[in-house]
């Protein structure tokens, strides 16, 4: 069966990787070329600069400004997303009440649950940030989540949200938590279905609390999954950029309050045509990306636990 | 609120006649920390349902309300139905012409990415010969580039794509699209071929079959449920894609949905229609919803497949 077979081979894979060379990996070479020239855009016109724009780029208050937002992000987003996921997941599977021959049983409706809380993974980024862009809409009788607390007597807690520089930054972290929350739970659900049972119903004949049950079985097996949803969410957590693009005031404001890497890269490229500099920016965050992966990985890793 | 009533709000509790289910148990300790428990799980739950619910509902019926009142009344139901929104909001505001554009693009890139993907993918999992390895891995490190990275040098590959610019055309953005969903197409299909049994190709073989008729006949029908999740994948993916287009496709006439709306929302003000906007993200979103509402399962597995491995 070998007649073809190497004709065969190339056939299928020249397209696919004629593509994928032209449009992602020459890029990635690219990047970091651009990073080490003065390029303004224009064809023939890179001057070689070495690690200038680095050199700058350690020196720029405004992209250490941005980078610090992405780091703050980056420490609370993932973990309220995931310990959200993880709660709401444990309380599907296992919160319901006791059935007949079942001691764990999952709470009735729960794919009812999963279709309403993954719904924001499935709808655009873009639709996501004007919807909560009127959530914080800062009018105290206008705004939907003010007029809900004055509703409520809370006009003490009401606020310009987006506009409160303290504030700001938190605002748009809430709505990455309340978008991937969802995809967590799903991600969750399916890990805990792969339990068996009995690991369950032996820890609460022996007296186990769900609680003891959740931090001593769930979470000590799950402990892989909740890995990699950390890298996943971290990655996100260094982006942001639809969401500060559309929503936050005067991109990034107030008064820089929001700022994050990838807005600085685009502006820098795409408004500044100072695209040598900006690659620098791209090559700077690979190198974040990358190192928070690693170290996730590193720190992370428990021994594994086959059942 | 009692737990037959939180079950009755939300819908989906089985249709049991109350108190039933709570005379089944007997009545120890242990049981009542299992009711409580799944009092306070419903309550939690419904809390959460509700807040991300409530927010997708609202651009509903906002679609139907009058800029006056999605501005001064936000909570406040339509009285009258302003279906005229919807077609503002077509017309007006371009959202017909950016579906259009949406609907060519990604129908483009999404037959594109499962034809040329699957068939990496079968080569890479089915045949040995050198340089297997090293190719498979060359797709799957594409998982790990951060796309704002590459944006810069690719608007220059597009700008300066030989014989004509590629920036803002559909062509130029299909094959975007392709090459930047292939990664995730070729890891999570190869694996796939690797699941499926190897005898039926060779009977196929032997019956005088050619490798790309064996493919396209044998394989590619067994491989339909791995298809669907991943070509479902593909859709949401590339329909809700913001970031290569907001380089690549800065042409108005050429825009796709998700950049129609942002530049609408970026052009706030009260001059603003908004009732057109909301109509609009509907629109945007109906695709979606019908999809998610089809294929629930495959769609959740789907989306998380690659972080469970």
């Amino acid at each position: 069966m070998q007649h073809g077979k190497y004709r065969f081979i190339v056939g299928f894979l020249a397209l696919p990787l004629l593509i994928y060379g032209v449009f992602v990996i020459s890029p990635f070479v690219q990047a970091f070329q651009i990073s080490m020239t003065d390029w303004s855009g224009l064809v023939g016109t890179a001057e070689f600069i070495g690690l200038d724009n680095f050199a700058k780029l350690w020196e720029s208050d405004e992209f250490w400004n941005a980078l610090r937002h992405n780091v703050y992000m980056l420490a609370l987003v993932p973990l309220v997303t995931l310990a959200l996921g993880l709660f709401f997941a444990f309380m599907l599977n296992v919160g319901g009440r006791r059935r007949k021959n079942e001691v764990v049983t999952g709470v009735a409706g729960s794919r009812f649950y999963k279709f309403v809380f993954f719904f924001p993974q499935v709808i655009s980024i873009t639709i996501i940030a004007v919807i909560w862009f009127n959530i914080y809409n800062p009018d105290p009788d206008d705004g939907m989540l003010n007029s809900l607390l004055g509703a409520f007597g809370l006009d003490a807690l009401q606020n310009s949200w987006l506009g409160e520089k303290s504030l700001a930054l938190w605002c748009i972290s809430a709505v990455m938590v309340w978008g991937h929350v969802g995809f967590y739970v799903v991600l969750f659900s399916a890990a805990m279905a792969s339990i068996p049972r009995d690991i369950y119903e032996a820890a609460l004949l022996d007296g186990a609390s769900r609680f003891h049950t959740f931090f001593r079985i769930t979470l000590p097996l799950l402990w892989d999954t909740v890995q990699t949803g950390w890298v996943y969410m971290g990655i996100i957590a260094l982006d942001a950029f639809a969401l500060v693009q559309i929503m936050s005031v005067n991109m990034g404001g107030p008064d820089g309050a929001t700022d994050v890497m990838p807005l600085r890269l685009y502006l820098t490229a795409f408004r500044d045509s100072q695209f040598g500099y900006a690659a620098a920016m791209g090559v700077a965050m690979l190198i974040v990306t990358m190192t928070f992966a690693v170290l996730t990985m590193r720190f992370a890793r428990r021994e594994r636990i086959e059942y | 609120m009692t737990t037959e009533e939180i079950e009755a709000v939300t819908k989906q509790g089985p249709a049991k006649p109350a108190g039933v289910t709570r005379r089944l148990g007997p009545t120890t300790g242990r049981t009542s920390e299992g009711g409580v428990l799944n009092v306070f799980s419903h309550g939690i739950l419904v809390v959460w349902a509700l807040m991300v619910g409530v927010p997708l509902l609202w651009v509903l019926w906002s679609a139907f309300k009058d800029s006056n009142g999605i501005l001064t009344d936000p909570w406040g139901l339509p009285t009258v139905l302003h279906w005229e929104n919807w077609a503002n909001a077509w017309n007006d505001a371009n959202m017909g012409r950016y579906f259009v554009n949406t609907a060519v693009v990604v129908g483009g890139s999404v037959v594109g990415t499962m034809v040329l993907g699957s068939m990496a993918a079968y080569v890479l999992a089915r045949f040995t010969f050198p340089g297997n390895r090293f190719i498979y891995y060359l797709f799957v490190a594409g998982m790990s580039f951060p796309v704002f990275m590459l944006v810069i040098p690719l608007f220059f590959v597009l700008r300066d794509f030989p014989g004509s610019s590629l920036l803002a055309t559909y062509h130029g953005l299909i094959l975007v699209y392709i090459a930047y969903s292939l990664p995730f197409t070729v890891f999570f299909m190869t694996a796939f071929f690797r699941t499926l049994p190897t005898s039926v190709a060779e009977a196929a073989m032997i019956d005088g079959a050619s490798h790309t008729r064996t493919f396209f006949q044998v394989m590619v029908p067994m491989a339909k449920p791995g298809l669907i999740s991943i070509g479902i994948f593909n859709f949401l993916g590339q329909w809700n894609q913001y970031l290569l287009p907001m380089v690549l496709n800065q042409q108005e006439d050429k825009y796709v949905l998700t950049q129609g709306l942002a530049m609408i929302a970026l052009q706030q003000g009260y001059e603003n229609d908004w009732g057109a906007l909301m109509a609009g993200m509907m629109i945007a979103m109906l695709p979606v919803l019908i999809v998610y509402s089809i294929f629930q399962r495959q769609v959740q597995s789907g989306l998380t497949a690659g972080a469970l491995k």
